[in-house]
Formats: structure tokens, C-alpha cells, sequence
């Protein structure tokens, strides 16, 4: 191996792990942007929008249902806005969502990252089958709840009776009044935050949540009495769980719980 | 002032197109103005020519977006256009980061910032390791990586739809260009010009140079962004391929005019390289 060879292949290796060397900080900057943008947010998004995770993959950032919108209600996120980049939101406080029939926003998109076709009823476009969030109410702050009469949220929801209705209830404070407490139905929920626009308290006491944050699930491992048919579920899981025989599972569970000075000494730790 | 005009024809048509484009986007969105819709990244023409960015899509197919037939159409509409007249004609014609590092690279010669001894050099490769990073970044995280920071992005939405405190992002570039390296941005780093690159290499409209006709006065090396791209000036008859923007600044500062727009076929360009 002779000397200028070998300087050679040093200069290069040096210049290559130069460039190792920027490449990583970039990389490091660059990935923590992208990791930050992905945080589970409250973005609302235009009717028929992917979940968060596909939406912001496959949306292409055209703005197209930004233009569509005839009321100027979905605004494109600027780097400033903590929403991913480009992408189309609303805030109902500002402007709530119109639902119009014809679906513009939605129709615009090249990408399907608005899915036309998740508001599609019996061959008909159906603006009432979009789920852009859920209305959820704070029983401390709503006037309804606290005995003031209000139903402004009833008032502005475009399916009253259906979204959200009244539950009256004797208000046993004045013994002489009723309550009239807006209730949400998420089955008919659109999510497109009329009533948070409408609601007359400081900060809005119905607030539109995105779904996966908002709607609850019970899951498979409830079974209810009530509902017919729920226990046919479980009818052929098996019960024969065999455990391994420790301290803990020797007695039955009740036994275990009834022995609190058995707890309490240790009795059963592992 | 003829003389300007005619010495600066291909910059100011460039800044009309350019200023035109975000015009016409501007009142497609204020306006509902039907010729052209949406931005760079995807748009209609007419409301039905689909025009879609094949730099974004790729990384969107790398992120694991389903590709809709609408995009595909525009993705083919834009590589045809870019096969024939160039990738990075885009960049001097159409992209708004172009008009930022001229200024600044014009401000550059003005002031005299050029010196070589004070100059940092970065390498042109980086743009293409930039593509790989993108592509890279957006299979891992599951979103077009380039997309979330791109000052093209930024900038042209930031016309249309609004800025945010996205013009920081843009006066960094400009600083970037103006002092730290020429071009900076644009010639080294810019994964779309990389791409652009990539995809024009084949294109037969090409600015081709004329050594009979050349006198050597090196203008042309002070106002090209792609330097590289001239080595063969003075002493060959090519087509300047490669990287070449297709700005015509060296057709406008030539004092011998040794420099054409031309239509190259395969066969041409094959035999200029020979001879």
C-alpha cells in the first residue's frame, strides 16, 4: 500500500463522514418535525376525511376543497397553525361546517383523502351520513343544565330532535321549574359544530371532538342482559381455563378478597 | 431601455409566467376562477386536465397512500410535459422559490459576496441524497416527508391561501443563499430540482452552445445557477443537459451569441457528444 493512495481514501472517508455528520442532524431535525405533526390532535376535518393517520399521508395538500367551499368555512393549516402543513381544517367556533347537499369540498378531492364515496347512501349523496366529529357537552358550564333555559344548540343543529333533543327533567332546586338538558345522539351527530358556534357561554359549552378522541367504545368483552341476542357472543367460548397454580389463585376470588389481613401481610405476593 | 428589454427577455417573460401563475391560483381561489385550480402539489386545468406533482405522489405511494386514478392521470400529464420541454423548466419558470434566489443571488454579485476564499461549498449531490432521505422519511413516518417543509409548498400556498409564520421559512432561504452559498438552496439542496433533473435528462429542448461562436467572455459563468453544467463551454458545440434550469441568462449576457434554444433530437445529441 503506498502513501498517496492511502491519503487519498482518508480525504474520502473524512469528506464522507462529513457528509454522515450533516446528513443526521438534518435527518434528527427533520424527523422530530415530522413526529410532532403526527400528535394525536383536535383537528376538524371536511366531511368524509380519512382517519388522522391516512388523511395526512393521502392528502396532496391542493387546497381544492379549500376553493370549494362556498362559505370560506375550511381554511388550509400554514406552518404556524400546530396542524399538519396543507392540509384543510374548520373551527366551529368560527364557522361551522353549512352540510351542503351537493358535497363540494368532498367531490374536489383528487386523492379520496376526502372519501366521496364514505357519503354515499342508496345511490344518492347523503351529506347527513358525515361524521367529522361529535358535539359533547360540559354539564358544569351548560346554561341547560345549571336551570337556565337555552336551547340555542337545539336551535342551531340542522337535525334537531335527531343530533340533539331536550330531556326534561324536574329541577328539584326550585321545585317549581324543569330543566331542559340538550342531549347528543351520535348516531346522528354530524359533527358540524353548529351548536359550538351557537352556544352562548364564554367558552362554548358544546364542543365538537374528533371521533377518535371523542366516541367511546365498550368493546366485546361486556356482555349486556339487556340486549337481546348479546349472549349468544359467549355461547361457544370455552370456560375451561387451566392457570398455573400460584398463591393468589388457589382460593376463589372472593376467599382472596375477604382475606385482608392476608393482604395486608403479603400473604400472597409473589 | 429596448436594449434591456431585449437583454433580459427570457427573466422577465419568466417573471411574468411566474407572477401570471400565482395570479391565476390566487383568483382560483378568491374568485372561483375555473382556468387553473388548486397549487403546485396538484390542480385541475379547465376543471378537468389534472395536473399532479410526481415528486409528491412519490413519496405519498412511499408513505402507503392509496394513488387515485385522478393523480396518476396528472402525474402522467406533468412527466410527459417534463420528458419533452425539460423537468427543470419548472424551476425557472414556474416554482416562486426561484424568484427569492435570483434576488438573492444577484444581490450576491452586487455586493461582491462571491470571494472563494470565504466561500462554503456544498456539494450538488446533496439534493439527490435529499430525494432519498424524503422517500426514506415518508415510508417511516407514513406521510410525504418533503411535502410537511417544503418552501415550495410554503410559499405558493402561502400566495394563494394565506402565509402563517410560513415566510420565516423563506427569508431563512434567501440569508441562506445570500451568504452562506450561492444558490444554496435551488442548486444543492432542493430534492425537486434533483428530480426535476432526473426526469428532464432525455428532454429535446435544450439550450445548445455554439463554440465558433464563442468568445470567451465568461459572462455566461457569472449568472448561471448549475456552473457545472458549462464545462465544456468554449472548447465543444453541446447542448448544455444535465441540470440546466433553462433560465436563458446565458443567451441574454452572451456578447457573441453563442448560445440557442433548440430542439435536440436523440440522434442530434448523441452525435454533438461524439463531435
Amino acid at each position: 500500500m503506498d502513501i498517496p493512495n492511502s491519503k487519498e481514501r482518508r480525504d474520502f472517508l473524512q469528506k464522507m463522514m462529513q457528509g454522515v455528520g450533516y446528513g443526521a442532524l438534518g435527518i434528527i431535525a427533520w424527523s422530530s418535525y415530522l413526529s410532532q405533526s403526527q400528535a394525536r390532535n383536535l383537528t376538524l376535518r371536511p366531511p368524509g376525511a380519512l382517519f388522522e393517520k391516512d388523511f395526512v399521508r393521502t392528502c396532496i395538500r391542493c387546497g381544492m376543497c379549500v376553493e370549494a367551499c362556498p362559505f370560506d368555512i375550511l381554511k388550509l393549516a400554514t406552518i404556524s397553525d400546530q396542524i399538519s402543513i396543507g392540509t384543510p381544517y374548520f373551527t366551529p367556533r368560527t364557522e361551522a361546517c353549512r352540510l351542503c347537499p351537493d358535497i363540494p369540498c368532498a367531490s374536489s378531492c383528487p386523492t379520496q383523502a376526502l372519501d366521496l364515496t364514505s357519503l354515499i347512501k342508496e345511490n344518492k349523496l347523503s351529506i347527513k351520513s358525515a361524521r367529522m366529529g361529535l358535539a359533547t357537552i360540559n354539564t358544569q358550564t351548560c346554561l341547560a343544565y345549571l336551570g337556565l333555559q337555552c336551547t340555542m344548540c337545539v336551535r342551531a343543529c340542522p337535525y334537531p330532535d335527531e343530533a340533539i333533543f331536550l330531556h326534561n327533567e324536574r329541577n328539584t332546586r326550585t321545585d317549581m321549574h324543569a330543566f331542559l338538558k340538550p342531549v347528543v345522539n351520535p348516531d346522528f351527530c354530524t359533527g358540524c359544530g353548529m351548536c359550538e358556534h351557537a352556544c352562548p357561554t364564554t367558552v362554548a359549552s358544546i364542543t365538537i371532538l374528533p371521533l377518535a378522541i371523542s366516541k367511546g367504545d365498550i368493546g366485546s368483552h361486556y356482555v349486556v342482559g339487556w340486549k337481546e341476542g348479546d349472549e349468544s357472543r359467549i355461547e361457544d367460548d370455552s370456560t375451561d381455563v387451566t392457570l398455573e397454580k400460584t398463591k393468589r389463585n388457589e382460593k376463589s376470588v372472593i376467599d382472596n378478597l375477604d382475606d385482608v389481613e392476608g393482604i395486608l401481610k403479603g400473604l400472597y405476593d409473589e | 431601455m429596448n436594449n434591456f428589454l431585449y437583454k433580459h427577455r427570457f427573466l422577465l417573460s419568466r417573471r411574468i409566467v411566474q407572477i401570471a401563475l400565482l395570479t391565476i391560483y390566487f383568483g382560483g381561489n378568491m374568485y372561483g376562477w375555473t382556468l387553473l385550480q388548486g397549487n403546485l402539489s396538484s390542480a385541475l386545468i379547465f376543471g378537468f386536465i389534472p395536473l399532479s406533482d410526481p415528486f409528491a405522489t412519490l413519496q405519498m405511494f412511499f408513505a402507503g397512500a392509496a394513488i387515485t386514478t385522478d393523480i396518476l392521470l396528472g402525474v402522467l400529464v406533468v412527466l410527459f410535459v417534463y420528458s419533452v420541454i425539460g423537468g427543470r423548466f419548472f424551476c425557472s419558470w414556474v416554482c416562486p422559490v426561484n424568484i427569492i434566489t435570483e434576488t438573492a443571488a444577484w444581490l450576491r454579485r452586487k455586493l461582491n459576496l462571491t470571494d472563494k476564499k470565504k466561500r462554503v461549498t456544498f456539494s450538488r449531490n446533496i439534493r439527490y441524497w435529499v430525494i432519498v432521505i424524503s422517500l426514506g422519511l415518508s415510508f417511516f413516518f407514513s406521510l410525504a416527508a418533503f411535502e410537511m417543509i417544503s418552501p415550495i409548498g410554503i410559499a405558493f400556498r402561502g400566495v394563494v391561501f394565506g402565509f402563517g409564520m410560513g415566510w420565516l421559512f423563506l427569508v431563512a432561504i434567501f440569508l441562506f443563499d445570500l451568504f452562506s452559498q450561492s444558490y444554496g438552496w435551488c442548486g444543492h439542496i432542493c430534492p425537486l430540482g434533483g428530480f426535476n433533473t432526473l426526469i428532464g435528462r432525455y428532454s429535446i429542448v435544450k439550450v445548445v452552445h455554439d463554440s465558433d461562436k464563442c468568445v470567451h467572455a465568461l459572462e455566461c459563468f457569472k449568472v448561471c445557477p448549475e456552473v457545472e453544467i458549462l464545462a465544456k463551454v468554449g472548447r465543444e458545440s453541446v447542448p448544455i443537459g444535465g441540470a440546466c434550469i433553462k433560465c436563458g441568462r446565458c443567451i441574454e449576457v452572451c456578447p457573441s451569441d453563442a448560445f440557442e434554444v433548440s430542439i435536440v433530437s436523440m440522434a442530434g445529441m448523441a452525435s454533438m457528444a461524439k463531435g
